[in-house]
């Protein structure tokens, strides 16, 4: 059976005159390398299951408190700041430069307390910013350096402006820049709200370049959305980084801004908005939101119930198994159940 | 043993086109003799100067090898050459030689490329194959700008890679061959030009051109022999390149051409030769030389590849050059087959096709749903923009209209959703069977000792089929036996000599001879009959004593044996190594030789025999060689007291009807009832007759010999005439029983392949007694086995004998109660049948309707053992049983004869044995020992087969499931196939993220260990339930895979709904967790984790998380830094965690029970195996113990 066996069987002074082609012997080529075999026996199946629950309960009822401490108001007011006369056609109104567009309305009360810092983020549902025509339409090179200024290959139909020049930046995405503002007030006294920072670090300083600058933006015979001050860099426009980043699902938030100071509860907060942003044409929606943060992110209960749920189907399936060990069990490797001892016995056949 | 099995002669290859129409003259007053001086071993080449016996062949030329059937050599003269047919050869005139044809030069190019051609050619051939082509067609569909899912460069990324990978591999190969054929070409050789030899490279050899060989050389292209140092045009080749027979063959020149010496006298003449064929042992050309046409024969040509021996040199004209030559039009790759599981991977892979489409067909339909909803707004919506307004008129941008967005939609969502043909699978699978051979070929137990051969795998895409054998078809000589001959017994003159038989006196005294202080001994030694020795020596007067005498004359000279002295390590002893292209000859030769007639030299016209002690010559006046007609051979000898006899040996049916029986009936009653009992012990035997010839019969015989050989038209069958005319009323001198040793470990192998429920059928040429003998000893047959024998002569009888056995194995099987009792069971406690059928009868069945009962009878029957069938007969049963099962067909054997048989099946195996490299070249798999089939079977095969199918599946689910989960997500953009994942990504999910864990896992994860799978040789049946690869085990993965894209997919988009999540962010967090579930799935079905798993597990993860890191790293790409950022907040975490566990736990459950609840034999060895309650240690002793001696009385 080894190797080492059968030499000498020969002569072995004879067998090494000829050059002999005996594979060489290692553990690797006989394929024998040391190697764990586990099996899934119920002890094995019942501990891992055990695990997962007493593991994802916790972490479950974690994050559902944690959620729960989030405290968040939202107002959506896309029908709500339509004036009753263009409730009809309120692409037109929305589309027309002559409205108003100016909306003063009160928010819903705080439920309970907000600590700072408060987010302010705008929603938009369903809006295709994951659209493929939408996403592939824009430059990052054009965003990052001032030479890449004419790479606008992508960007169409928004790559130049009427002069021939081309548009910075570039593209449908920058082109439908979302331009709804917000005021808040709580009892006549304005609160901040700081637009600084409220992208990621990287994108302000690699991804959008402090040494380019708006050009020809929003010049076309069609308007997006915002339009940007061309003597502010890129880098520093945050309400562009934000939206350029593109979301990944037609219903999204984007950070708006940060309220700096707590908000009791019941404290009424009075918000005046420019509607701006034309999301009639598709029936999106629009609101506005205040929210407090935790570790898991938002107000998102949906993570602490599947956590709970994969826990409890752990343990429950975990019960299960126990109970069908102890009611029926079956001998591991117990060679009698092996089909051709069972045939020989007399049992079922098994061809 | 088919018929035209080398019993008595020739070999069948080199079969009856030896032809030697004329024959040189024996040179009467030639040289003294130089043979026995030391630097001319070779006694053959020993010229004499005695006297014939029989003065009037003096004048005459003297015959020699006078019957070498002349089939073709008749044939090629009947039909005049067509001159169209034919080449010119002008010797040694060049530029009348090639003026007219286009021949080859000798330089050879086995390379496919040149450095210009490499990249055009290469590319192309690798283009034939479909799955590049599909990856083409993706590409290039992926450059039309309207179609442009990804970008240009990712969209060639995983074509480029697999045609570099291929093409690199390609490059080295060629390298290698180029080097090669540079050595080859560069060698040198003696070629006569402007009157005299000049060292000449081999590639600027001519054809035409006279080229001398010295002893040693190789030889650079084909030549017709001119002469040689012989001065009767002998010159003596080693093969073993050409069809790896290690014998030395004889090649002659013609006797005009023999004197001529390009020195002196310029040779001009011209060849007539057919154009260049594959067929090496066919030639067929006319000389034209001096006026006279002289045929010229297969055995008046050197072929390139052969090397001369013995001869000290050899003159030849160039025929046949470079690529023309008989070995380069042969050199030819191994056979393609296609694995069964592959066939059988195809019918799913229409399933996914079918699925893409389907997948595809929503996508578009979707999208054009929505377009048609919204057409009205699409100039408005700020995310579809249709007008575009930069430049003066407004028109739309890419809006083809709303038919022409659907097509496009399709065509883009199948650019997106390529990777669910998983084309990959088959790059892996090419992989994985390289790596599944290598493990193979390094087995040391299929290493074979003896002949120092390793396991081969000739063919590479049928590994995983070695684990569904049903049926082992196998030669019986050389496959289950040894092919090495030994003479066991002898019945002379009506009495059985069988002393010798396995009681060998280890102090025998080994008959030698002394010549000149020079001990002679033959090289192998004979047990020998101490009685028979006794009698030989001293009773040589009485009648038995000279029947004794003749007898081991014949077999001394009735052959083709030519003694070759060797050295040994003994200056004073030499050995004679008789050669010969029997084995059956060899060992009558060495027989002889340990009885005291020792043949020590053969020249063209004599036989030398040492008669104890006393050297004798006997001129050869003639020689009927074996055909399988007559299945007998004879030699008409001259004896030196002056008396012409007629030995004749050949099988006993032939043997027994030219036999005079009035002479001696006892003696042939008693002889046949030795013949019987010795091939009921399983021996070969020959008959051996002889007959006293009266001047007057010889003179008859001569002259119609004579006529008979130089005859134009017909001359095989004349010569078989003259040769049946002879060999009549013989007197019966007795008969040689030969054994063929069963192969070590035979019997335990069959067992073994049995008891996997393989049915072993043995196809044989051999006689029904020696077959069903050597059935009892390989234990193919066991006593309680109820025989069928099935030998009839006529169709009726056939089918009458058919029908009764099927009958009869009706009652027998509703006796035992059981349908399925032949098959799985070892055979014990049940009557088993056993199917002895002959060829005679195969005639009548095969290609007729009786198939179908023959193939119902042999289904009931655990044995079928068919003897004295021809080569393609085999075939034509190997065709039988394919055409009417699914099930896999191997054949196993070592013989020419066995070539077509090998061919026919759906695996073939050849034993590198004795018997030449045919059935190595045609076979799939090479191997020393027969006993090896059944690691290759048992071990590997089971192991392939089950790494294969686990792969496939794991395969397709991969690739599906991240098929799935892009067109989850394209449901949530629009239907305008977005995808989250990066374009890199999605390239390289199926070249690095998920490849090398399954090629790993495929070549080297088992499920059993080789003790397991030895001694339980019943968990083949995995193979044969097709347990590893089904289409249920398809759906149920299907299902899983769905599951799990749903779980991958809608845990993330659930968490994150309506949240600030960003494309790319998403995007990383869906890469991650898919490449982490599949490979943990993988990791989850791994049975046997050694480091190098590991490795390739967690490594794959582990490289998965830096590509995507570095993706992320590139700010030009949209998704810059998220992979850090989202790394940075819990949700990420908590999604993975969530999504391995969510989307594993059902298969995890599913698993477990259907482990826990309905353990397949597979599962619980391994259970066994790890708890240690698996007897293992018993049946692998007695597997690998070494049975030397056969319990065969």
């Amino acid at each position: 059976m080894t190797p080492k066996g059968d030499k000498g069987k020969e002569g072995d002074s004879s067998f090494a005159k000829k050059k002999s082609r005996r594979p060489k012997y290692s553990r690797f080529s006989q394929q024998e390398l040391p190697a764990c075999k586990p099996i899934l026996s119920p002890g094995w199946v019942v501990s891992i299951f055990i695990t997962i629950g007493i593991v994802f309960i916790p972490i479950g009822f974690a994050a559902l408190f944690a959620s729960e401490r989030v405290v968040e108001l939202q107002f959506q007011y896309d029908q709500d700041c339509v004036p009753a006369k263009y409730k009809d056609n309120a692409v037109a109104y929305i589309q027309s430069n002559a409205t108003d567009k100016t909306c003063t309305r009160k928010m819903p009360a705080v439920t309970s307390k907000m600590k700072s810092p408060i987010y302010v983020y705008y929603q938009i549902d369903h809006y295709f910013q994951n659209h493929r025509r939408y996403v592939k339409s824009r430059s990052d090179d054009q965003l990052r350096s001032v030479a890449k200024e004419n790479s606008t290959s992508d960007c169409a139909p928004e790559r130049f402006a009427k002069n021939g020049q081309p548009i910075v930046p570039c593209g449908l995405v920058a082109w439908s820049l979302f331009n709804d503002t917000y005021k808040f007030s709580v009892k006549n006294k304005t609160i901040a709200v700081s637009k600084k920072d409220i992208t990621w670090k990287s994108d302000r300083e690699k991804k959008f370049s402090s040494s380019v600058y708006p050009k020809n933006f929003q010049s076309g015979g069609l308007i997006g959305g915002a339009k940007l001050n061309s003597s502010i860099p890129l880098s520093q426009q945050e309400d562009l980084i934000v939206w350029m980043r593109t979301a990944a699902m037609p219903s999204f938030r984007k950070l708006y801004g940060r309220i700096e100071v707590d908000l009791d509860a019941h404290d009424e907060i009075t918000i005046e908005l420019q509607n701006n942003y034309n999301t009639y044409s598709f029936k999106g929606s629009k609101s506005v939101i205040l929210s407090t943060a935790s570790w898991i992110g938002g107000k998102n209960d949906l993570m602490g119930i599947a956590y709970l749920t994969i826990g409890g189907m752990c343990l429950f399936l975990a019960i299960c198994f126990i109970l069908m060990y102890v009611l029926k069990p079956r001998p591991l490797g117990d060679t009698s159940y092996l089909s051709w001892n069972r045939n020989a016995s007399g049992g079922r056949l098994n061809f | 043993m088919t018929s035209n099995r080398p019993l008595l002669i020739p070999s069948p290859r080199t079969p009856s086109t030896h032809d030697l129409p004329t024959l040189p003259v024996f040179p009467d007053s030639a040289k003294p003799s130089s043979a026995m001086d030391s630097e001319n071993p070779q006694p053959t080449l020993n010229s004499s100067s005695s006297r014939r016996s029989i003065s009037s062949v003096q004048s005459k030329p003297s015959m020699r090898y006078g019957s070498r059937g002349a089939d073709s050599e008749g044939a090629a003269s009947q039909k005049e050459m067509n001159d169209e047919d034919v080449r010119i050869i002008h010797i040694n005139d060049l530029a009348h030689t090639n003026e007219r044809f286009e021949f080859s030069g000798n330089s050879i190019r086995t390379t496919k490329y040149s450095v210009i051609t490499f990249l055009p050619r290469n590319l192309f051939e690798q283009f034939h194959r479909v799955a590049y082509l599909y990856f083409l067609v993706i590409a290039v569909l992926n450059q039309l700008p309207q179609l442009a899912v990804f970008g240009r460069g990712v969209s060639i990324l995983p074509l480029a890679f697999v045609l570099l990978v291929t093409a690199v591999k390609d490059a080295y190969e060629d390298y290698r061959r180029h080097r090669s054929d540079r050595i080859e070409n560069n060698r040198l050789a003696s070629v006569f030009v402007n009157n005299q030899f000049q060292l000449k490279k081999w590639k600027d050899v001519q054809v035409g051109e006279i080229i001398k060989i010295e002893a040693n050389e190789g030889i650079p292209c084909d030549m017709v022999l001119l002469s040689t140092s012989d001065p009767t045009g002998v010159a003596y080749v080693q093969t073993i390149n050409l069809d790896g027979e290690s014998n030395l063959k004889t090649r002659y020149a013609k006797q005009e051409t023999l004197s001529k010496l390009p020195e002196k006298d310029r040779i001009t003449g011209m060849i007539k030769c057919e154009k260049p064929n594959r067929n090496i042992y066919g030639f067929q050309a006319f000389m034209e030389i001096d006026g006279k046409r002289l045929s010229l024969g297969p055995s008046n040509i050197v072929l390139r590849g052969c090397e001369l021996k013995n001869t000290h040199w050899a003159l030849g004209v160039a025929v046949y050059a470079g690529r023309e030559t008989k070995v380069m039009l042969n050199s030819s790759g191994a056979p393609s087959k296609r694995s069964r599981l592959e066939t059988r991977m195809n019918h799913e892979i229409i399933m996914l096709s079918l699925f893409l489409v389907v997948l595809c067909s929503v996508v578009s339909l979707c999208a054009a749903v929505w377009l048609r909803r919204e057409n009205d707004n699409l100039d408005d919506i700020l995310f579809y923009r249709k007008k575009d307004y930069s430049e003066g008129e407004v028109k739309d941008y890419k809006y083809y209209g709303w038919a022409l967005e659907i097509v496009f939609t399709f065509l883009m969502s199948i650019i997106v959703f390529q990777i669910m043909i998983p084309i990959s699978l088959y790059i892996s699978m090419e992989l994985v069977r390289v790596g599944q051979a290598y493990f193979m070929i390094r087995d040391s137990q299929m290493y074979d000792e003896a002949s120092n051969a390793r396991f081969q795998c000739r063919a590479l895409n049928i590994n995983e089929d070695l684990g569904q054998i049903k049926y082992v078809f196998s030669d019986k000589t050389g496959t289950l036996t040894e092919n090495k001959m030994e003479f066991q017994c002898a019945s002379i003159w009506g009495v059985d000599y069988n002393g010798g038989r396995g009681s060998l006196e280890k102090d025998q005294l080994v008959h030698n001879v002394q010549i000149d202080g020079i001990v002679l001994r033959p090289k192998m030694n004979v047990k020998a009959d101490p009685d028979l020795l006794r009698l030989l020596r001293s009773e040589k007067d009485t009648n038995e004593g000279k029947h004794v005498h003749e007898f081991f004359l014949a077999l001394a000279a009735c052959n083709t044996i030519v003694p070759l002295v060797t050295d040994s390590s003994d200056p004073n002893v030499r050995l004679i190594d008789y050669q010969g292209e029997s084995p059956d000859e060899q060992a009558l030769v060495y027989a002889a030789a340990a009885y005291g007639f020792m043949l020590i030299e053969r020249t063209s016209g004599h036989i030398t025999i040492d008669i104890q002690g006393e050297r004798q010559r006997f001129s050869v006046l003639g020689l009927h060689e074996f055909d399988s007609d007559r299945k007998r051979m004879s030699v008409i000898l001259g004896c030196p007291d002056k008396t012409v006899k007629v030995f004749v040996k050949g099988a006993d049916t032939t043997m027994f009807s030219v036999t005079d029986r009035r002479l001696n009936l006892n003696i042939i009653r008693a002889t046949e009832a030795h013949i019987h009992a010795y091939s009921s012990l399983g021996l070969r035997t020959l008959v051996v007759g002889m007959r006293e010839l009266t001047a007057s019969e010889f003179e008859q015989w001569h002259s119609s010999f004579e006529a008979a050989s130089t005859a134009l038209i017909g001359r095989a069958a004349l010569l078989r005439k003259v040769a049946g005319n002879i060999e009549n009323n013989l007197i019966i001198l007795g008969a040689s029983g030969i054994e063929d040793k069963l192969q070590l470990g035979v019997p335990e192998a069959i067992d073994s392949l049995r008891t996997a429920g393989v049915q072993v059928w043995v196809l044989t040429g051999d006689k029904q007694e020696t077959a069903i003998s050597i059935g009892y000893s390989s234990k193919l047959l066991t006593r309680r086995m109820t025989q069928i024998l099935i030998n009839s002569s006529s169709k009726e009888s056939c089918r009458r004998n058919l029908e009764d056995a099927i009958l009869m194995s009706k009652k027998l099987t509703t006796v035992s109660g059981n349908e399925h009792s032949t098959r799985g069971s070892s055979g014990d406690g049940i009557t088993s049948l056993a199917l002895i059928i002959d060829g005679t009868s195969l005639v009548y069945i095969l290609d007729s309707e009786l198939e179908e009962k023959l193939f119902e009878l042999a289904n009931r029957c655990s044995v079928v053992l068919c003897c004295r069938v021809a080569p393609l007969q085999k075939a034509g049963i190997v065709a039988l049983v394919k055409k009417r099962t699914a099930d896999m067909t191997l054949a196993i054997g070592d013989g020419a004869n066995d070539v077509s048989m090998i061919q026919m099946a759906d695996v073939g195996v050849g034993i590198s044995g004795q018997e030449g490299r045919q059935a190595v070249m045609a076979s799939d798999f090479a191997m020393g020992q027969f006993r090896f089939l059944v690691p290759l079977l048992l071990v590997h095969g089971h192991w392939n087969y089950q790494r294969m199918g686990y792969m496939i599946l794991y395969n397709f689910y991969r690739n599906a499931v991240f098929v799935l989960i892009l067109f989850w997500y394209v449901l949530f953009t629009c239907f305008t196939l977005t995808t989250a994942i990066t374009e890199w990504s999605s390239m390289l999910y199926s070249i690095i993220y998920t490849a090398l864990p399954t090629i790993v896992v495929g070549v080297l994860d088992k499920d059993l260990s080789r003790m397991t799978l030895l001694s339980y040789p019943q968990l083949y049946g995995a193979g044969h339930r097709q347990e590893c690869y089904n289409t249920k085990l398809f759906w149920v993965t299907m299902v899983d895979t769905l599951w799990q894209s749903v779980a991958v997919f809608f845990i993330p988009l659930l968490a994150y709904w309506g949240s600030t999540i960003d494309t790319s962010s998403i995007g990383d967090l869906w890469t991650l967790s898919v490449v982490i579930l599949v490979n943990i799935h993988l990791a989850m079905d791994i049975i046997r984790w050694s480091w190098i798993t590991h490795a390739a597990i967690w490594g794959s993860i582990i490289a998965t998380w830096i590509c995507v890191i570095v993706i992320d790293a590139i700010p030009s790409l949209v998704g810059y830094w998220a992979i850090f950022d989202v790394m940075k907040t819990g949700p990420f975490w908590l999604c993975l965690l969530a999504i391995i566990i969510a989307a594993l736990t059902p298969r995890f459950c599913v698993k477990f029970l259907c482990q826990y609840y309905s353990p397949s034999d597979v599962q619980i060895a391994r259970e066994a195996e790890k708890f240690g309650n698996l007897r293992v240690s018993s049946p692998v002793q007695i597997e690998m113990n070494p049975i030397m001696e056969l319990p065969r009385r």
